[in-house]
């Protein structure tokens, strides 16, 4: 070194461990990082243990059963980014599947009931966003305030299974398309909803990485009252996210009706959680800021694969299902708490 | 006051009006924060604004960049009134801004701090490799080639994370440009740096507006100045036809006269320890930070720590008290082996410290002043042995008095206060603690003269009751001046140590720190 003025160095350690480096600066990506590594492994286990993991009909029922959990999960994404949460899209899904079917035995068409689900969804969000931003309601409450009038509202308009007509063309939703025609019954096949959902996955990921909506949706989490004082619109930012969060909970009601042809007002318990849960998972830290969709997509998998592979072992009980997803959510919760510390340092 | 001899400047700047704010008048939490005050900017000049702490500049850099409603008055750019606005509108109108607490992003890396809202955008969204591409260009005109922009900005410090907010301002040349305090953390070099771009903003005839409460950098850069006292503009005069004493009385309120008191005298000096040190480091160091450390520290010296942001000065100090936790080497509290954990176990060993980062400045927001203080105290002492009123009377009145805590903002919550006399009631907190090793890092940043002459008598006060104190500034002026002895650090690493004495000058220290002969050794 002969450095003779006396400028600071600037923190560029030239050794080996530059990659440690670069993980203790992007130690947020640990939590996602962990999820791969679990998906990859449940994989592996499935396969080694049960087999019949890795061939192409599982792939194709796990995508197609959790198909909504995904959406939700994009949704609950931008809105945990920010540090909020939504608990109305379970309920959501219910009050829109149900009034979905019933308009379309009315004889509504189908295209302009799911428009009318969508379009409830969103309103469900606008009004959460309104909420929240102008009246300065914890998102906790306001989204808990939907989910009681959302709930509600489905119990009013029918509270036994509403069947949807078998020749209706809302169940195209669900219609199998056999991209691969494997052996047997080994078929890959994709629904028009996991379309929907990889092109909601994708519009996410764009949303959030790639316009001024997205990166303020990460400031928002970074620091709210930082982003104001950068001009930033958070307020429009905090409306707009439980608008998406709403709306694709209209869109996941749609796919899932036209998979299951029925609605009722139960439908969506707890699945708010589910989707929070598979966010988490993925690595979105709750008190946001730093998270990916497609993090969240694994989140979702990891959940889904579970109830596959406990479906398969046959020795452990279904009813273990949710104290393994408490154990899971409660390990990267954990995580999550280690690398906000390790900041903090 | 006196107002005799000042020349009120009235004749019309030689560029156009910019920017004209009159009679604002603000509100904070129901008190009444401006009250009627006013500035107005030309094109190309540099506009200092100064005050007292918890005059009011903050706010009004609030009102001009429309992060605070303004209930009454007007706000003019170009001619034209700008109704209510949003800090949206105002950067969209071009007034570009700096606060005083850094407000930043820390989850977003460097570049996307500096470009946020102001993304390259193409066809597929936003275009990454050109908005980094801007965000490099805008670093380096800061001279800050070297800063990583990707680097996530929690990992950075303070004055970097200033630096960032700076850049942020000026990478579309704004119309006008207010910084709150943008130099109170930055060092010598830095401050130049800064200084020339505003001088290249000024040059395109834009209007920068800055707030400090450091003379020389107002005398050097500024083309005029406008001093706010208690909410109003007391007065706006041309630098060239003001001088710091009739400065200083007017941002006070005082006669000259009375102001003798703040002179800057040099204490005299300790040439020899006495006892053994009461807290020594043996190769106390932390991987990374800063290399093993000795140090011994003695009953009431003053130790000043110097060297550039970045030498390992805070680093050590933040070794020093747990904060940072050490991996080699070992510290030894009146001979006895500690291993420091954290600050709190710090206080508990009577090791105080005010850490440069005011955001985390330990006080409890929503109590008020006077319980902040007594809190500390009573924490000290256990729950067991409550502390009186009258003793924490007099408590609150001594810590308070002596740091020019203003009477009236005693019984205010704390996160009421301006940021400068929330950082001495911090300082208060920890000296309620009765520390017997005090740690201060930066203890006048953001104090207004007259607070900072307090915050310095004080310091020798405690000196002279037996504390022992480290001392760290990037005024290396103050440190000579304070400091009994002086460790110099450079490149995370302790490189020598001098007594301070009258032979000792600043340039010394410099050529210490700018010396490279110790690597070849
Ligand atoms: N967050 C706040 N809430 C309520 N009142 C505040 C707040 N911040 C400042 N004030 C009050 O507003 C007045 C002006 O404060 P301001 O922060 O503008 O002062 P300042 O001149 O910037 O001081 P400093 O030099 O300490 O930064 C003070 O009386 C202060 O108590
Ligand atoms: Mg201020």
């Amino acid at each position: 070194m002969s450095t003779t003025t006396a400028t600071p160095e600037l923190k560029t350690e030239k050794s080996g461990n530059d990659v440690f480096r670069w993980l203790k600066l992007h130690i947020e990506l640990l939590p996602t990082i962990a999820a791969v590594v679990i998906f990859v492994a449940m994989i592996a286990y499935g396969q080694i243990a049960y087999g019949g993991i890795l061939q192409a009909n599982t792939v194709s029922n796990l995508l197609i059963n959790n198909a909504h959990l995904i959406i939700l999960a994009v949704g609950l994404t931008f809105v945990i980014l920010t540090g909020g949460i939504d608990l109305s899209v379970g309920a959501v899904i219910a009050f829109t599947s149900v009034l979905g079917v019933i308009l379309m035995n009315q004889g509504w068409n189908p295209w302009l009931a799911l428009g009318l689900m969508i379009v409830i969804g969103a309103a469900f969000g606008a009004v959460s966003g309104i909420l929240i931003q102008y009246f300065n309601v914890q998102p906790f409450i306001a989204t808990l305030a939907m989910m009681f009038l959302a709930r509600g509202l489905a119990s009013m308009l029918s509270t036994v299974p509403e069947r949807l007509a078998d020749d209706s063309p809302f169940l195209v939703l669900a219609e199998n398309f056999k991209i691969i025609d494997g052996p047997k019954v080994n078929d890959l096949i994709i629904t028009p909803g996991v379309i929907i959902a990889i092109i909601v996955v994708v519009a996410g990921f764009f949303v959030l990485h790639r316009t001024r909506l997205g990166r303020t949706v990460y400031a928002i989490g970074g620091s709210e009252q930082s982003a104001k004082l950068m001009g930033l619109p958070v307020a429009k930012t905090k409306l707009a996210i439980y608008i998406i969060s709403g709306t694709l909970a209209g869109v996941a009601s749609a796919i899932y009706t036209a998979r299951l042809g029925s609605a009722q007002n139960i439908t969506g318990i707890g699945w708010e959680l589910d989707a929070i849960a598979a966010t988490v998972i993925g690595g979105t830290l709750l008190t946001g800021g730093a998270g990916f969709v497609l993090g969240s997509v694994v989140g979702a998998l990891v959940l889904g694969l579970m109830n596959v592979l406990i479906t398969r072992d046959g020795g452990i009980p279904p009813e273990a299902t949710t104290i393994i997803t408490g154990g899971i959510l409660l390990v990267f919760v954990l995580l999550q708490r280690g690398v906000l510390a390790k900041k903090r340092e | 006051m006196s107002d005799r001899s000042l020349q009120i400047s009235e004749a019309p700047w030689a560029g156009a009006e910019v920017l004209r704010a009159s009679g604002l008048v603000v509100d904070r939490d129901s008190s009444v924060a401006l009250d009627g005050a006013g500035v107005t900017l030309y094109a190309g000049e540099i506009h200092a604004l100064m005050g007292v702490n918890g005059a009011g500049k903050s706010t009004l850099v609030a009102a001009l960049t429309g992060a605070l409603p303004v209930v009454g008055g007007e706000i003019r750019l170009d001619g034209r009134a700008l109704g209510r606005m949003t800090t949206t509108q105002a950067s969209a109108a071009g007034i570009a801004s700096v606060y005083q607490e850094a407000s930043l992003c820390g989850n977003l890396s460097v570049a996307e701090n500096i470009m946020i809202g102001q993304e390259a955008r193409g066809r597929f969204g936003i275009d990454w490799p050109e908005t980094h591409r801007v965000a490099r260009r805008t670093l380096s005109r800061l001279g800050l080639d070297d800063l990583d922009s990707t680097t996530p900005v929690w990992a950075l410090p303070v004055a970097e994370r200033q630096l960032v907010a700076i850049a942020r301002a000026v990478v579309h040349d704004p119309r006008v440009l207010v910084l709150d305090e943008p130099t109170s953390s930055l060092e010598p070099h830095e401050v130049e740096r800064i200084f020339s771009v505003l001088a290249g903003i000024r040059a395109r005839g834009a209007a920068v507006l800055f707030v400090s409460h450091i003379l020389e950098q107002v005398f050097a850069v500024s083309d005029r100045v406008t001093v706010l006292r208690e909410g109003r503009d007391v007065g706006t005069f041309e630098t060239d036809d003001i001088d710091r004493a009739e400065l200083i009385s007017v941002m006070l309120g005082q006669d000259l006269d009375s102001l003798r008191m703040l002179g800057s005298g040099t204490r005299p000096h300790r040439q020899e320890p006495e006892g053994d040190p009461i807290y020594r480091t043996d190769k106390l160091g932390l991987r990374g930070a800063v290399a093993p450390v000795d140090i011994d520290l003695y009953r009431g010296e003053i130790l000043g720590f110097a060297g550039l942001r970045g030498s390992g000065r805070t680093e050590f100090a933040n070794v020093m008290t747990g904060s940072l936790r050490a991996d080699t080497g070992e510290a030894r509290i009146d001979g006895r082996v500690v291993k420091m954990r954290d600050p709190a176990q710090a206080l508990r060993l009577r090791l105080g410290m005010v850490t440069e980062d005011a955001a985390d400045d330990g006080l409890v927001t929503g109590l008020t002043v006077r319980q902040n203080i007594v809190l500390a105290r009573q924490a000290l002492r256990g729950w067991a042995d409550p502390v009186g009123a009258a003793e924490a009377d007099t408590l609150v009145e001594e810590l308070t008095e002596s740091l020019s805590i203003p009477a009236d903002l005693i019984d205010e919550p704390v996160d009421r206060l301006s940021t400068g006399n929330r950082r001495r009631v911090a300082l208060a907190r920890i000296l309620a603690t009765r520390p017997r090793v005090l740690i201060l890092d930066d203890p006048t940043r953001g104090a207004d003269v007259a607070a900072k002459a307090a915050i310095e008598r004080k310091i020798e006060r405690l000196a002279g009751d037996g504390v022992a104190i480290v001392y760290i500034s990037s005024e290396m002026e103050d440190v000579v001046r304070l400091s009994d002895r002086i460790a110099i650090f450079r490149d995370r690493e302790k490189i020598a140590e001098v007594s301070s004495g009258p032979g000792l000058s600043v340039d010394t220290i410099v050529e210490l720190i700018a010396d490279d002969s110790h690597y070849d050794m």
